[in-house]
C-alpha cells in the first residue's frame, strides 16, 4: 500500500504541474494544446544540461542541486519554446490549435534530430542516477509515503502549487489574467494590456510544462529522454478540464488519476490492508483491466459533473481590439 | 455599351479572377507555407553543418536535395519505383486519418481520437479477415466484410466522444484522449485472450498478428504491383481518393453536410433552425471515426502489414499524423489527398537521409512541423494576397 502511494505521488506530480501549466494558458485565453510538445522540449534541454554537467564532472556529490537546476533549465527552455505559440496566437492571431499542434510536432522532431546527430542513437540516457531524497528510513507508513523514496521535485511542486494558486486568486495580476480569459474587451477597457497578460499566462504555462517534462523523464521515465513523454501532456490537458480549470480540482484530479493509474503496474503484488493477501491478484483480472480503470473513471465522473463544467469564456479566440 | 463596362469592372482579366478565387488562394498560401518550412529546414541544416566540425557543409546541401527528391532520390530506377509504390500505399491510411480529422474540424469538433479509432478499425478488420476461412468463402467477400466491419467499429468508437459531447456536454478532446488509451488496452486485451489463433506463431513473430495474406485475404492489386515492382502497393489509394471526393461532395453539396457544418458553427442557431444538433454531433464524430478506422482496415487488409498487438503503452502515429495532414490541407477533403501524399513524399526523402549524410530521418519531421506552424497563419497569407488585389483595383479604377 505504501508502495502504491509512493508510486502515485511520483506519477501525479508531473501531471499536476503540467495541468497547472494548461490552466495558466487557458485562463488567460490561450488554448495550450502544445503542453505535450513543451514537455518534450523541456525534458530534452534538461537532459542535455544534466548530461553536460555530469560529463564535465561538475557538481559531483550534489545530485539534488543538479536535479533542481535542471528543473530550472527545463523551465526556462519551456518558457522560451512557448513563445513560439504566444507569437503565433497573440501577435499573428493564428489558430491556436494549429500553432499548438505545430509545437507538438516540432519538439520531438528537434529533440530526436539533435540526439541522433550528436549521440548516434534514438535516446539520451542521463549517465548517473538521480537520487531519491531519503530523510529517514525508520518511519511510520504515513511518513514513508511522503518522505521516503520521494524526489525533491515533489516538495517543489507542492510549494509551486500553493504559490501559483495564491498568484491566481489573491494578486492583481492573477485577477487581470483571469479577466483576459473571460472577457478581454472588458479587461482592455479598464486599461489592462490583454496581449501582455496573455503572454504572461502562456509563458508561465510554458515554464511549468517544461519543468513538468523534465520531472517526468527524471522520475517516471527513469532518466531517459526519447523525444516522448508518453502522451502525458494530453493527459494533463484532460486533467485540467476534469479539474474545471481550477487549481484544487486539478490537484484532486491528478492525485486520483495517478492513484488509479498506478494500480495497473502494481496490482499483482498490491497488499491493501497489510494482511499478506494480494486481493486484486486473487480476482484474476488481466493487467489491461486495471489499465483501463483510470480512463473510464474520468469519463464516468465527467458524465456526472459536466453540467458544472465551465471553460474560460474567451479561450481560443484571438483578441482583436477592433472587434465588438 | 454601358453593360459591357460594368462587366469589365466586375471581372477585370482572367489572371486576376483566378488569383481572387478562394481555391487558388488556399493553394497559394499552402505552397507558401511549404516553401517557408523547407527554407527553415535548410537554414537549420546549413547552420548545423557550419558550426559542427564533424559535418561537412556539402552534407547540408546534398541532404536538402535528398529530402526534396523524396522517393526519387533513392538511386536506380528499380528503387525509385519500389519507393514510389510504397509511398502511395502508405499515403492511403494517412489520407483517411487526415480526412477523419478534417471532417471533424469542418463540423466544429477536434478529433484527437483518431489513434483509438484507428486501433479499433485495425483490430476488427483483422479479426474478421482471419476468422472466416477463405476455403469456404470467397476471399473478396471476406475482404469486403472485414473492411466494412472495421469502418463500423470505428464509427461506434468515434460516436462515444460525440455522445458524451451531445448528451453530457463533455469536451470532446478529453473524451477522445481517454478513449484512445482505452482502445489501446482493449485491443491488447482482446488479442491476449484470443491468443494463438491470431498471433503470428508460424513465422515466430509472436509480437504481431498474422498477416491477412495467411488467410488469402488481401486488397486487390489490379496489376499495380507490376507497375511498381517489389512494393506492396494495392488499390487502396484509389479507394481513398474516391472516399475523399465523396466526403467533399457530402460536406459541400448536400443538406446533410450543411447541417453538420451548421452545428459546428453555432449549435444554438442550428437548433433554433430546427436541426437535431445532438444527432448531428454524434454523426459527425461517427463519420470521423469510421474514416480513421477505414484507414487502418485498408492498411492491414493489404495482406503484408504486421500489426503489433500488445500496444497498450503506445498509440499509432498514423492517428496523430492525421492532424497535420488535415491542417495542411485547410480541412478540405480534396486538399487532404495532396497533403497526405506530400507528407509521405518528404518522409521517403528523410528516410534516405541517414544513409548518405550525417543527418537523419527526423529532418523531414522538422520541416513538416515548421510547415504546420506557418499553416497556422496561412489565413494571414491569404488576406495579404487579397489586400494586394484590392490595392491593384484601387490603383486602376479607370478600367
Amino acid at each position: 500500500m505504501v508502495f502504491l502511494l509512493q508510486k502515485t505521488l511520483i506519477y501525479a506530480i508531473p501531471l499536476l504541474i503540467v495541468a497547472l501549466a494548461g490552466m495558466f494558458a487557458e485562463r488567460s485565453g490561450i488554448i495550450n494544446i502544445a503542453l505535450d510538445g513543451i514537455m518534450i522540449f523541456g525534458s530534452f534541454i534538461g537532459a542535455v544540461y544534466v548530461y553536460l554537467i555530469q560529463k564535465n564532472d561538475l557538481l559531483t556529490g550534489h545530485p539534488q542541486i543538479v536535479f533542481m537546476t535542471a528543473m530550472l533549465v527545463a523551465a526556462a527552455a519551456g518558457a522560451l519554446f512557448s513563445l513560439l505559440l504566444s507569437f503565433s496566437a497573440i501577435n499573428l492571431k493564428a489558430d491556436q490549435t494549429i500553432g499548438g499542434t505545430a509545437l507538438n510536432l516540432l519538439a520531438p522532431a528537434l529533440a530526436l534530430f539533435f540526439i541522433k546527430v550528436f549521440f548516434m542513437q534514438d535516446k539520451l540516457v542521463m549517465p548517473k542516477d538521480i537520487g531519491f531524497v531519503i530523510l529517514n528510513g525508520d518511519m511510520n507508513s504515513v511518513g514513508r509515503v511522503f518522505f521516503d523514496k520521494a524526489y525533491v521535485s515533489t516538495y517543489i511542486a507542492a510549494g509551486l502549487f500553493v504559490l501559483l494558486s495564491i498568484f491566481m486568486y489573491k494578486t492583481k495580476y492573477g485577477l487581470r489574467l483571469r479577466a483576459c480569459g473571460e472577457h478581454p474587451q472588458a479587461a482592455d477597457s479598464v486599461g489592462i494590456n490583454v496581449y501582455k497578460m496573455r503572454y504572461l499566462g502562456t509563458t508561465i504555462s510554458g515554464a511549468l510544462a517544461g519543468m513538468g517534462g523534465y520531472i517526468y523523464i527524471a522520475t517516471v521515465a527513469g532518466g531517459t529522454c526519447e523525444g516522448t513523454v508518453a502522451g502525458m501532456g494530453f493527459l494533463a490537458l484532460a486533467i485540467m478540464i476534469f479539474g474545471n480549470w481550477k487549481p484544487l480540482g486539478i490537484a484532486l484530479g491528478s492525485l486520483l488519476f495517478g492513484l488509479l493509474k498506478c494500480i495497473g503496474p502494481t496490482y499483482s503484488f498490491l497488499d491493501i490492508n497489510g494482511d499478506g493477501i494480494c486481493a486484486l491478484k486473487e480476482l484474476n483480472m488481466p493487467m489491461y483491466f486495471y489499465n483501463i480503470i483510470p480512463y473510464v473513471a474520468v469519463l464516468v465522473v465527467l458524465a456526472f459533473t459536466s453540467k458544472k463544467s465551465r471553460a474560460p469564456k474567451a479561450e481560443g479566440i484571438p483578441y482583436d481590439k477592433g472587434a465588438r | 455599351m454601358k453593360n459591357k463596362t460594368s462587366v469589365e469592372r466586375t471581372s477585370p482579366c482572367l489572371a486576376v479572377r483566378i488569383l481572387r478565387s478562394e481555391a487558388v488562394r488556399s493553394i497559394l498560401s499552402s505552397v507558401l507555407c511549404i516553401i517557408g518550412g523547407i527554407l527553415v529546414g535548410a537554414i537549420i541544416l546549413i547552420l548545423l553543418a557550419a558550426f559542427s566540425e564533424d559535418i561537412p557543409i556539402s552534407d547540408a546541401f546534398s541532404g536538402l536535395l535528398i529530402i526534396l527528391g523524396g522517393p526519387f532520390a533513392s538511386g536506380n530506377t528499380a528503387d525509385i519505383l519500389f519507393n514510389l509504390g510504397d509511398m502511395l500505399l502508405e499515403a492511403a491510411p494517412l489520407m483517411m486519418t487526415g480526412l477523419s480529422v478534417a471532417i471533424a474540424f469542418k463540423t466544429g469538433l477536434f478529433n484527437i481520437g483518431a489513434p483509438g479509432q484507428y486501433l479499433m478499425g485495425a483490430m476488427t478488420s483483422l479479426l474478421v479477415a482471419l476468422s472466416i476461412p477463405t476455403t469456404e468463402q470467397n476471399a473478396f467477400f471476406v475482404w469486403l466484410l472485414a473492411l466494412v466491419a472495421g469502418v463500423l467499429s470505428g464509427m461506434l468508437w468515434g460516436a462515444i466522444p460525440g455522445l458524451f459531447k451531445a448528451v453530457f456536454n463533455v469536451n470532446e478532446v478529453i473524451v477522445c484522449i481517454m478513449t484512445n488509451w482505452i482502445a489501446a488496452n482493449v485491443v491488447s486485451w482482446i488479442f491476449s485472450i484470443t491468443g494463438d489463433r491470431y498471433i503470428n506463431i508460424a513465422e515466430t513473430k509472436t509480437k504481431f498478428i498474422r498477416t491477412t495474406a495467411s488467410n488469402g485475404v488481401a486488397t486487390p492489386k489490379l496489376g499495380l504491383d507490376k507497375l511498381f515492382p517489389g512494393s506492396n502497393i494495392d488499390i487502396s489509394i484509389f479507394i481513398v481518393i474516391a472516399i475523399a471526393i465523396v466526403m467533399y461532395l457530402m460536406i459541400n453539396k448536400t443538406t446533410f453536410g450543411y447541417e453538420l457544418k451548421a452545428c459546428g458553427y453555432n449549435k444554438n442557431a442550428a437548433k433554433y433552425a430546427g436541426m437535431n444538433e445532438k444527432r448531428n454531433i454524434i454523426l459527425s464524430m461517427a463519420i470521423a471515426g469510421g474514416l480513421a478506422a477505414g484507414g487502418a482496415a485498408l492498411w492491414y487488409l493489404n495482406g503484408k502489414n504486421d500489426f503489433l498487438w500488445n500496444t497498450y503503452s503506445s498509440l499509432p502515429s498514423e492517428g496523430f499524423n492525421g492532424i497535420p495532414t488535415a491542417l495542411l490541407a485547410g480541412n478540405n477533403p480534396i486538399g487532404v489527398i495532396f497533403s497526405a501524399t506530400f507528407l509521405r513524399y518528404i518522409d521517403k526523402g528523410g528516410f534516405n537521409l541517414a544513409g548518405y549524410t550525417a543527418f537523419n530521418e527526423y529532418v523531414s519531421d522538422l520541416i513538416v512541423a515548421v510547415i504546420v506552424y506557418f499553416a497556422g497563419f496561412s489565413k494571414l497569407f491569404r488576406d495579404l494576397l487579397v489586400m494586394k488585389k484590392k490595392r491593384k483595383n484601387k490603383i486602376d479604377p479607370g478600367k
